[in-house]
C-alpha cells in the first residue's frame, strides 16, 4: 500500500492503496463513484472508460499509479441531472439506452472523440465508437444522440 | 439526491410506504432507529429515491422478512399517501425494457393522478406481491390486462369514487376522478383529495378483475411516449445498479471455478494465499471455491494465486460433430405438439416434397457488465441485493443453499446489466451469499468476464428438420417439424439451486432429465415456444389453435442432455424454431415459384399475422416477385436482395414481421445488412417510444446473433470467454436503417413486446441472402465463411 494523490472531477483525493490497483476499483470502491463500470476487465468493451487529460482511457486496465496527479474526469464530472452536459442531455432526449450499463463508456468515448473531432460526420462518429459495446443494441439511438450533441457542442 | 450523513429526523416517508413497511414487519420506528443511514425520502417523487430507501431498510432494518403481501388484496399493490401521491408495488422488474415507466403510466392512468405523483417499488420479497419471474414477454400481459396491478388500480379507483360519493354526498355517476381528487362533474367547488379520503388507511378490498378499466380512447398517460424517469440518472452516472450497492463493513469476493467442465475439487492450498494483503478467507463447499478479501483488487489477486487441484474431467463432445451428436444422442425426452397422423400420407400425394435441416448454436446472454450481487448473511438471516429476474425463486433456493428458513431470507431486486434471460445473476447471488455466510459479513462479488461467459446458462442449441409437401398449384398440403435440443439446468425456480453453476458446485443437483419416448399424443394445445409453425392449423382437442391453414401437421421435439448449462435467452426456442420455419417457408415459396409475402398470406389465417406481414411489406415497399432475384450483380461483385419473416410469438403473445434488405459480396461472402423494417402488434400500446426502443434493440440484437454469435469449446472448456472470442456487433459496425411500424390494438388484450422483433431477424436476413444470391444458408451464425461456402455449393 502507498499513499497516492488522485485528481478526480476537479477534487484531489489522497488514497492509501496498492499502486498496481486498476484505476476503476479505486474510483468505484474508494471514491464511491457510480459512473465508471466493470464490464470485462480486459479493456475490450468500454464500460469503464474515463477521461485522463481529455483522452478516453479504459480504467479497468490502467494502474492507478500511472495516473497520479493528472486530471481524471468521470461521467459524474461531465454534468448533473440538473445541469447535464450536451452529450448527457442528448442521450436523455433521445432516450438512448435500455439497461444503461454501457452508457458510461458510450458517453465518455463520445466526449473524447467529439472534443478532438468537432466536425465529425456520421460515419466518422460510428468509426470513433467502434470499440464500444452495447448488448441491448441501442445503437441507432446512441449514434443519433451523439450526432445531436455534436451539433449542440459546435454552437 | 442523497447524503448519508443527514440526520434521521429528516426522513419523510409517504404514508403508503410506511404502511407497506409496517406490513412487511418493520415498524417505522425500527426502520429509522436501526439505520442511522436511512436518508431518502419516499415522497420526493420518482422511483429512484424509493429504491435507495429500500436498500438501506434492507441492510439495517431487518427484523423479519415475512411472506410477500397477497396478490388478491388491493393494499398489496397500492397505497395512497396524505398528499394524494400513489405508491405502487410490483413484482415485475425494470430490466432495461422500460417496464417501470410503463407500469407507472398504468398506475397514473387508472388512478387518475399525474405521472410524477407515482412511486413504484419493484420486486422485493418483503414488500411486493409474488409475481414469479420477470421473463418471457409476460409482464405486459400480466400487469396490463385485468388482474394484478391493472386490476388493483381499477378496483382502487372505483373504491375512491365510492368513498368520495359518501364524503361529498353526491351520487357516484355525477363524480369523476381527476388529478388525485374526486370531483363533481358539474360543480367545480365540490371535490375531495384522495389523501383526505384514505391516507393512512387501508383499502381492505380484494382485487376485482371485473373492475372497470379506463378505455384506451380516454387515455392521457398510458399510450404516450413518456420518457423513462431513470434516464437522467443513468446518463449522469448516479443511478444505483446492483453493482453500486455498498453496505458498511462490506468485503469483496471472487470465485475460482473448476479447471474443466465436470472436474471435481481435489485440494485447496490455503497457505498459497493466506499471507497476501487483505486476505480474509478461502471458502470451500463441495466443489465451490471462493475467496474473500478486504478490497476488490486483493480478492482478484488472491483468486488468481490460490493453488487449487482439480480432478481430470471427461472429454466434451466435439464441436465439429456436435449437431450429429445431438441428433443421435440417447435417451431423449420427446414432446409431440400436434399430430394429424396423415402427414406421411399427404407427403406421398404431394407434387413436390421439400426437406431441409437448420442448425442453431448455443448462444450466450453475454451481459456487458458481468453479474454482481451483494449479500449480508448474519446468523439465521440473510439479505441480498440481486439482479435476478426471480426474487422469489432466489429466496426459496437461497434458503436451501444456506440452510435457512425462507422467511428469514430477503431478496431485493437491483437492476443489473441487461440480462436478456438467465445470465450469471442467479449464480452470482449464490456466490455472494455463500461467501457472506462463511465470513459473517456483507460480501460483494462481481464475476470476471470469463467466469460469466464460461459458466452461464446458454441459450439452446438446435437441430431442426423440416419437411413439407406442395400440391400441383403450389399450396402447402403437409408440414412436419422435428427438432433436437440439449438441456441442463434452467432457472432455479423454487427448488433447484443446482440449475445454475454455483448451486451445482455447492452440492445441489440440477432438475433431473426425465427420458420419455415415444411422446404421448398431444391432449392439450401448447404452442411450445413456436415449435408449431405459424402456417398449420394447430388442431388439438377438437379445435384449431394455430395461425395457419395447413391441416396435415406434426411437430415433435426431442430434448437430450446438454454438456453445458442451458436456460432462457431472449425468445428462448422461439427464435430458433422461427429461424427454421421462416427459412423453410421461403424455400417452399421458391419451389412454388411464389412471391414470399403472397405465399405467406396465402397460408395464414390469423388476422393479426396477416396485418403485421402486410404492414411490414407495405412500409418496406416490398418488391413483389418470386425469389431469388434475377441476377443483377454490380461491377464490384455486390448482389442485393430482400427477405421477409414473421412470427406469432408463442402463438398469440405478440405479432411481428420483418423485411430485411442486404448486400452480399459474392467474392468474399461479406454481408452488409442495409435496412430492417419491422412491424409489431403488442395489443394496446402502453408506451410507443418504449415499444420502438425494444423493437429497434431486438432487431439489432437479433442481427448480432444471426451474424456472429456462437459459443465455442475445446475438449474440456468453453473457449468463447471474452469479446474477442464471442462476437457481438460493437457500436461501430455499419448499423442498418431500422424502421419500426407500430400496430396499435386498443381493443385487444396486451401482449408481450420485448421478445417479438428479435424472433424474426435471422429468417428475414437469411431469406434476403437467398434472394440476393440464390444461395440458402441454413446455419446460424451467418459468417462470411458460411455464406461463401453456400455460394460455392
Amino acid at each position: 500500500m502507498s499513499l497516492l494523490s488522485l485528481k478526480v472531477n476537479g477534487q484531489t483525493h489522497s488514497i492509501d492503496v496498492d499502486p498496481t490497483t486498476p484505476l476503476l476499483y479505486v474510483l468505484s470502491d474508494d471514491l464511491g463513484l457510480r459512473g465508471p463500470k466493470f464490464g470485462c476487465g480486459l479493456g475490450q468493451c468500454g464500460s469503464c472508460t474515463v477521461l485522463v487529460k481529455g483522452q478516453a482511457v479504459r480504467s479497468c486496465i490502467t494502474a492507478v499509479e500511472s495516473v497520479q496527479g493528472v486530471e481524471i474526469t468521470t461521467l459524474e464530472g461531465l454534468g448533473t441531472v440538473d445541469k447535464p452536459h450536451p452529450l448527457q442531455k442528448a442521450f436523455i432526449e433521445e432516450q438512448a439506452a435500455q439497461c444503461g450499463y454501457c452508457l458510461n463508456g458510450v458517453i465518455m468515448t463520445a466526449k473524447a472523440f467529439l472534443d478532438k473531432n468537432p466536425k465529425a460526420t456520421e460515419k466518422e462518429i460510428q468509426e470513433g465508437m467502434s470499440r464500444v459495446l452495447c448488448r441491448c443494441f441501442t445503437h441507432t439511438r446512441m449514434l443519433r444522440a451523439i450526432g445531436r450533441a455534436r451539433q449542440e457542442m459546435a454552437r | 439526491m442523497k447524503n448519508p450523513s443527514l440526520p434521521v429526523n429528516n426522513i419523510q416517508m409517504a404514508q403508503g410506504a410506511a404502511d407497506a413497511l409496517a406490513r412487511a414487519g418493520f415498524s417505522r420506528r425500527t426502520f429509522i432507529k436501526g439505520t442511522g443511514a436511512l436518508i431518502v425520502s419516499f415522497s420526493m417523487g420518482g422511483a429512484l429515491g424509493t429504491l435507495e430507501a429500500q436498500t438501506r431498510a434492507g441492510a439495517f432494518g431487518l427484523d423479519a422478512a415475512p411472506d410477500s403481501p397477497p396478490a388478491n388484496e388491493v393494499d398489496s399493490w397500492i397505497a395512497i399517501a396524505s398528499d394524494s401521491s400513489v405508491t405502487a408495488y410490483t413484482g415485475k422488474e425494470e430490466l432495461g425494457q422500460g417496464m417501470s415507466t410503463a407500469q407507472m403510466q398504468l398506475v397514473a392512468e387508472e388512478l387518475c393522478v399525474p405521472f410524477r405523483r407515482v412511486n413504484l417499488i419493484v420486486a422485493d420479497t418483503s414488500l411486493t406481491p409474488d409475481q414469479g419471474v420477470t421473463s418471457g414477454s409476460q409482464s405486459h400481459p400480466t400487469n396490463f390486462n385485468h388482474g394484478n396491478l391493472a386490476g388493483a388500480c381499477a378496483t382502487a379507483r372505483e373504491a375512491l369514487l365510492q368513498l368520495g360519493s359518501k364524503h361529498l354526498n353526491i351520487p357516484v355517476e355525477q363524480l369523476a376522478a381527476v388529478d388525485g381528487e374526486i370531483r363533481s362533474k358539474t360543480d367545480a367547488s365540490k371535490k375531495v383529495a384522495y389523501g383526505e379520503l384514505v391516507a393512512g388507511k387501508k383499502f381492505d378490498l380484494k382485487v376485482d378483475p371485473a373492475a372497470k378499466r379506463k378505455p384506451a380512447s380516454e387515455w392521457t398517460v398510458l399510450g404516450k411516449p413518456i420518457g423513462r424517469p431513470d434516464m437522467p440518472q443513468m446518463a449522469t452516472g448516479t443511478f444505483e445498479y446492483a453493482h453500486n450497492v455498498r453496505v458498511p463493513g462490506m468485503l469483496h469476493g471472487m470465485v475460482v471455478r473448476p479447471s474443466a467442465v465436470g472436474a471435481n475439487l481435489m485440494n485447496v492450498d490455503e497457505s498459497s494465499v493466506s499471507g497476501m494483503p487483505g486476505f480474509v478467507k478461502v471458502v470451500v463447499k463441495k466443489n465451490f471455491v471462493g475467496v474473500v478479501a478486504e478490497k476488490t483488487w486483493q480478492a482478484v489477486q488472491i483468486s488468481r494465486a490460490l493453488k487449487v487441484t482439480w480432478s481430470p474431467a471427461p472429454e466434451l463432445p466435439k464441436q465439429e460433430t456436435f449437431y450429429d451428436h445431438l441428433r443421435n444422442q440417447k435417451p431423449t425426452r420427446d414432446t409431440l405438439l400436434v399430430n394429424s397422423k396423415d402427414v406421411e400420407q399427404k407427403l406421398t400425394e404431394a407434387a413436390i416434397v421439400v426437406k431441409a435441416t437448420y442448425l442453431h448454436p448455443y448462444q450466450m446472454h453475454g451481459s456487458v457488465g458481468s453479474s454482481c450481487a451483494v449479500a449480508d448473511v448474519k446468523g439465521d438471516k440473510a439479505t441480498v441485493w440481486s439482479p435476478t429476474q426471480g426474487v422469489w425463486h432466489q429466496r426459496a433456493t437461497l434458503a436451501m443453499l444456506l440452510d435457512l428458513k425462507p422467511e428469514n431470507v430477503r431478496v431485493i431486486f437491483r437492476r443489473g446489466s441487461g440480462c436478456y434471460g438467465i445470465n450469471g445473476a442467479d449464480a452470482v447471488t449464490y456466490d455472494a451469499a455463500l461467501l457472506s455466510q462463511a465470513v459473517g459479513k456483507p460480501v460483494r462479488i462481481q464475476l470476471t468476464r470469463k467466469d460469466e461467459m464460461a459458466w452461464e446458462n446458454y441459450g439452446f442449441a438446435f437441430v431442426m428438420d423440416e419437411r413439407a409437401g406442395l400440391d400441383a398449384q403450389g399450396n402447402i398440403i403437409a408440414w412436419d417439424h422435428e427438432a433436437w435440443s440439449p438441456v441442463l439446468g434452467n432457472r432455479p425456480v423454487y427448488t433447484y439451486p443446482g440449475n445454475v453453476i454455483t448451486g451445482f458446485l455447492a452440492g445441489f443437483q440440477p432438475e433431473e432429465f426425465r427420458p420419455r419416448s415415444p411422446a404421448p399424443e398431444p391432449a392439450n394445445f401448447s404452442n411450445n415456444s413456436n415449435a408449431i409453425p405459424s402456417y398449420v392449423v394447430g388442431h388439438v382437442g377438437g379445435a384449431d389453435h394455430g395461425a395457419g391453414t395447413v391441416k396435415a401437421e406434426r411437430a415433435l421435439l426431442h430434448n437430450v442432455a446438454s454438456p453445458f448449462w442451458t436456460g432462457p435467452l431472449r425468445s428462448p426456442q422461439r427464435l430458433q424454431n422461427t429461424f427454421a420455419h421462416e427459412s423453410f417457408m421461403d424455400e417452399l415459396a421458391f419451389r412454388a415459384k411464389a412471391d414470399p409475402v403472397e405465399f405467406r398470406l396465402r397460408h395464414l389465417s390469423d388476422p393479426r399475422m396477416l396485418d403485421v406481414v402486410k404492414a411490414a411489406a407495405k412500409s418496406a415497399n416490398w418488391d413483389k416477385r418470386p425469389s431469388p432475384k434475377p441476377r443483377a450483380v454490380s461491377a464490384a461483385g455486390i448482389a442485393t436482395g430482400r427477405g421477409i419473416s414473421c412470427v406469432a410469438y408463442e402463438g398469440d403473445n405478440g405479432f411481428s414481421a420483418m423485411v430485411a434488405e442486404v448486400e452480399v459480396d459474392l467474392a468474399t461472402g461479406k454481408l452488409n445488412v442495409k435496412r430492417l423494417v419491422v412491424s409489431i402488434d403488442a395489443g394496446p400500446i402502453s408506451n410507443p417510444d418504449g415499444l420502438r426502443n425494444q423493437s429497434e434493440g431486438g432487431a439489432l440484437q437479433g442481427m448480432s446473433r444471426a451474424l456472429g454469435e456462437e459459443v465455442t469449446w475445446d475438449d474440456h472448456n468453453v473457449t468463447s470467454i471474452d469479446w474477442r472470442t464471442y462476437h457481438s456487433l460493437p457500436l461501430g459496425f455499419a448499423v442498418p436503417k431500422i424502421e419500426v411500424v407500430l400496430l396499435n390494438r386498443p381493443d385487444m388484450p396486451a401482449t408481450g413486446a420485448g421478445e417479438t422483433a428479435i424472433t424474426v431477424v435471422a429468417g428475414a436476413i437469411g431469406n434476403a441472402i437467398f434472394d440476393a444470391t440464390g444461395a440458402r444458408i441454413r446455419q446460424v451464425p451467418f459468417t462470411p465463411e458460411r455464406i461463401k461456402a453456400a455460394l460455392a455449393g
